[in-house]
């Protein structure tokens, strides 16, 4: 790979650089305090209230409210810091990752089970590991 | 001296850690990657480290946006298990080696890595699931841990060739340090795995079995990997795959293979693990 790829331009990512990190830091520090239980206590009893503490945009706050996991990471958010909501909705990482590209978490985890995604992110296809083990 | 006996790479992966602490380990499909753990597990016992070095990353923790070290040391006796939303993981406290990991600090410092140092901080899957991997679950682990970690989430990391000149640095370290200890240095993350965006549940296998063939026998070549080809190739989380380096830089050029495991998928990424020694180093002794 000698040629310099753009790393604005792969398919289906949203690079957290210096400008996503500049405008998501409230969105992202909202989503990381829900590490600690007294915060997750506040969000649970009025989750528009409690956004009220981080000062981000209504576009950010909709997204988080609306559970838009594409977009937060389109106005900024970083998937680690996004996470943490799906985390406190008891979503695990194969149904989020299902929501980003339009699948239900059986479709995604079967996609991972059967060799993941290509680098232009199309579903490989290959024999469900499942299945192969079996026989 | 503190004698570095041997290098791993292995993924860290939290719900590898959920398997064994919900007891999943023998359901089907996690059975056949910690199958593959178990040579891990045997050669870590038999090794029976003094220290083990983990260079990891933390995933919004113990650091936030508020702070971003691009290579940090955790210099505390005692490291406890973060909560990641979840409550925290139900292991072991992680024991600190404080005045290797000082000795470290300051000659890394001194020989230009300019290292945050951290006086407390908790660790989280990051470093705690390497350990599950290669411990299980003992009631205390049995060696001691110096975190080192690295911020790979805020774009850029550090590149390869920096984590891997990181890792000689700390060789150098290690080598004149005055007690006599056996140390190993785990490199973790990856391998391949995308978490976000359309593409996200990318795996490129392809990519990770010529790392795992090169770590070996070329590494200049691996620590040369790009960041562009890193986030193309291996996805935008597989970029972490430079923390590997710096367990490569700090073992022998000339290093012996001595244990590989691979496995797709575990939640959203490729599972590698990987074992190298350093030659002539009496490592059972």
């Amino acid at each position: 790979m000698s040629k310099k790829l753009d790393t604005h331009n792969i398919p289906g990512t949203y690079l957290f650089d210096k400008e996503r990190s500049r405008n998501g830091y409230y969105l992202n520090m909202a989503c990381m305090s829900l590490n600690e239980e007294r915060n997750r206590e506040a969000f649970r009893a009025d989750e528009a209230k409690y956004l009220d503490n981080y000062p981000m945009s209504k576009e950010q706050r909709q997204a988080v409210l609306a559970r838009d996991w594409i977009g937060m990471l389109r106005l900024g958010g970083n998937v680690y810091y996004t996470f943490k909501i799906a985390i406190y909705d008891r979503i695990s990482m194969q149904a989020m990752g299902g929501a980003m590209c339009g699948m239900t978490e059986d479709e995604f985890r079967n996609v991972m089970l059967t060799g993941g995604k290509d680098q232009l992110g199309n579903p490989r296809g290959r024999t469900n590991v499942l299945e192969k083990n079996d026989g | 001296m503190a004698r570095l006996v041997g290098g791993v790479g292995t993924s860290h992966v939290p719900s590898i850690g959920a398997a064994v602490d919900l007891g999943k380990t023998q359901e089907p499909y996690w059975k056949p990657l910690f199958a593959g753990y178990g040579p891990a597990r045997q050669w870590m016992n038999d090794v029976a480290p003094d220290v083990a070095i983990i260079v990891y990353n933390d995933h919004a923790s113990a650091f936030s946006l508020d702070l971003i070290s691009t290579f940090l040391i955790g210099v505390a006796d005692e490291f406890q298990p973060a909560d990641e939303g979840y409550g925290p993981r139900t292991v072991p406290c992680v024991a600190g080696d404080s005045k290797l990991a000082w000795h470290l600090a300051e000659s890394l410092i001194l020989d230009e890595f300019d290292m945050a140092i951290a006086n407390k901080m908790p660790v989280d899957h990051g470093l705690t699931v390497p350990l599950s991997i290669m411990c299980g679950q003992p009631n205390i682990w049995p060696c001691k841990v110096i975190p080192l970690c690295v911020n790979v989430i805020q774009y850029p990391p550090p590149t390869g060739l920096r984590c891997y000149k990181l890792g000689k640095a700390i060789r150098r370290a290690l080598d004149i340090y005055e007690e006599d200890l056996k140390v190993v240095i785990l490199g973790t993350g990856g391998m391949s795995h995308q978490l976000q965006g359309e593409r996200a549940g990318l795996i490129n296998e392809e990519f990770d079995i010529n790392f795992l063939d090169q770590l070996s026998s070329n590494p200049d070549w691996v620590a040369n990997i790009s960041h562009e080809e890193y986030l193309m190739e291996a996805g935008s989380e597989g970029i972490e795959m430079v923390m590997w380096m710096t367990m490569r830089g700090a073992l022998d050029v000339n290093v012996k293979e001595v244990y590989r495991h691979y496995h797709v998928p575990a939640s959203n990424t490729a599972a590698g693990l990987i074992i190298l020694e350093n030659n002539d180093v009496g490592i059972r002794k």
